[in-house]
């Protein structure tokens, strides 16, 4: 672990008007590192990727970007959203545009990219996973795991120094969820940083380098995968690793 | 064996059609002909077809008629442009955040509430006779163009509430990924969220087009002479009525077209979402 870190969660605490959903959360994806963090439904993961998205305020802790605080009220929200990528749980595509057109948005508008040099780089990503010949299709012709691919070529599409992925698998029907973890793996191969909220364990424990357990708002274990799933150490984990287990879902 | 099953089936299907289709025959003939029936044996049927429904009394009026026409033509198409960006821009008042714009959107709301309050005839009989008399220099005295600022007015802030909902209509979660894929607040909304709320609203905007479309006739009341106008200066010179019919003959030439353009739309691709 001689890698610096690049998103850095510091003492975050965030309550939805009496409730906290966070409560002190620490927690660091180092560069090329993937963290997953696992846990019931709503025990705040979502929460925590979007607050590092600058998509929900923060009550109090800071969260740093490449060592840089970018939780302060004076720091451009914009500029920091431009160096992360988010891919949602429900894809969140735009239905009005095409394929092609999700992924360029963002290179061309938000990165100025020019648009021949954005296009010939979005259909070779989109090529690359596996959506060559659907560039001009609206998403809502696509499968769910097709949609969930797009969605994850525009987050990439502008080099992001980190990807958050929010449940990428959730929605989708078990068949389709086989091709969206491809993908992420494809991406964590080439280097990619990446901070995963997931259900998929046994994803969580071939990808990620780290494992934290959040339960009611809190990060009680973390640690290699294998320690984590295979030994827990805390009574929470065990019980929610074995009702996972008795749904036949590890 | 199967064959003889599909062979029932298809003769029962027909059967049910052929039903149908005569219980559908039976009943308009007994609808439409007992209301035609009402109508024509009315004790005044003979006086009403004279005064309303005179050939002759049409063939001298429609040419005037129509000519006043061309000019309610032309006052709905300027002013829908007009309502088209008066709405839009009233609703991106009323949706916007920033606390900079905080009187203008106080403005807008006063504006969608007394404007949809008052009845449009109401408004453009104060717009048509209250401007010329504040004896300002510079602003318009023209009637017609009077009735037009009342008109846009009215429907401006129809229109605007219908932009609004539109826009408040899109998923939270577009405005989130568009906002994760790095563009600002207004990008957001010129990029992702307009282009969608514009395409859900398109067949209630065409609904207020052919409103607009009829009532583009209230500016008779200041004066200028368009179809209904002239329909109702001959009828009140030859006591016969049939100018007003051809006046509303002109009106449908425009709105019935315009209905089914608005039920193509709503049928077809209004109804995108997620």
């Amino acid at each position: 672990m001689t890698s610096k870190p690049v998103v850095e969660i510091r003492g975050v605490t965030k309550a939805f008007g009496e409730r906290e959903v966070l409560h002190g959360i620490d927690l660091e994806v180092r560069e090329h590192q993937a963290v997953a963090v696992i846990g019931a439904s709503g025990s705040g993961k979502s929460t925590l990727l979007r607050c590092v998205d600058l998509l929900e305020d923060i009550d109090d802790g800071d969260i740093f970007l490449d060592g840089e605080v970018i939780t302060d009220p004076a720091v451009d929200t914009v500029a920091v959203r431009r160096r992360l990528g988010l891919v949602f749980q429900a894809y969140n595509l735009f239905p009005h545009l095409t394929v092609l057109g999700n992924v360029l948005l963002g290179s061309v508008r938000a990165h100025d990219i020019p648009r021949d040099e954005a296009e010939e780089r979005g259909r070779a990503l989109l090529a690359r996973f596996g959506l060559a010949g659907r560039e001009d299709d609206r998403p809502d012709e696509l499968s769910g795991g097709q949609q969930q691919r797009v969605a994850l070529v525009r987050a990439f599409a502008s080099r992001p120094r980190a990807l958050l992925l929010d449940e990428v698998t959730s929605a989708l029907d078990p068949e389709l969820v086989g091709d969206v973890l491809e993908a992420v793996r494809e991406l964590k191969a080439e280097g990619m940083t990446m901070l995963i909220a997931t259900h998929e364990m046994s994803f969580a424990r071939e990808v990620a380098d780290t494992i934290c357990f959040l339960h009611d708002g809190r990060i009680l274990e973390s640690g290699p995968p294998e320690r984590v799933l295979s030994s827990p150490q805390r009574p929470e984990t065990q019980r929610f690793l074995r009702r996972l287990l008795e749904a036949g879902r590890l | 064996m199967t064959g003889d099953r599909r062979a029932a089936r298809e003769e029962a299907r027909a059967r049910r059609s052929r039903r149908g289709q005569a219980i559908a025959a039976i009943s308009s003939v007994v609808v439409l002909g007992g209301l035609a029936a009402l109508v024509l044996t009315s004790p005044g049927w003979a006086e009403v077809r004279e005064t309303f429904f005179s050939w002759a009394a049409f063939k001298d009026s429609f040419p005037g008629v129509l000519k006043g026409f061309w000019l309610d033509v032309k006052l709905f198409l300027i002013v829908e442009v007009v309502v088209l960006v008066l709405g839009l821009v009233v609703a991106l008042l009323r949706t916007s955040r920033a606390p900079a714009l905080f009187p203008l959107r106080l403005l807008g709301a006063g504006y969608c509430d007394i404007f949809r309050g008052i009845p449009t005839i109401l408004l453009v009989y104060l717009v048509g006779f209250g401007i010329p008399a504040l004896q300002l220099e510079g602003l318009p005295t023209d009637p017609v163009v009077l009735g037009g600022v009342g008109l846009a007015l009215s429907y401006g802030a129809y229109v605007a509430e219908v932009y609004r909902a539109g826009i408040v209509s899109i998923h939270r979660g577009q405005h989130d990924a568009a906002l994760a894929i790095g563009l600002t607040e207004s990008q957001s909304m010129r990029y992702v969220i307009l282009p969608q709320a514009v395409r859900r609203v398109g067949p209630p905007l065409l609904n207020d087009f052919i409103s607009l479309q009829k009532d583009v006739a209230l500016v008779s009341i200041l004066g200028p002479q368009e179809a209904f106008r002239i329909a109702q200066i001959d009828a009140s010179s030859t006591f016969n009525y049939t100018p007003l019919i051809a006046a509303a003959l002109l009106y449908l030439c425009i709105t019935v077209p315009l209905a089914r353009v608005v039920d193509r739309i709503g049928l077809g691709v209004g109804g995108q979402t997620r």
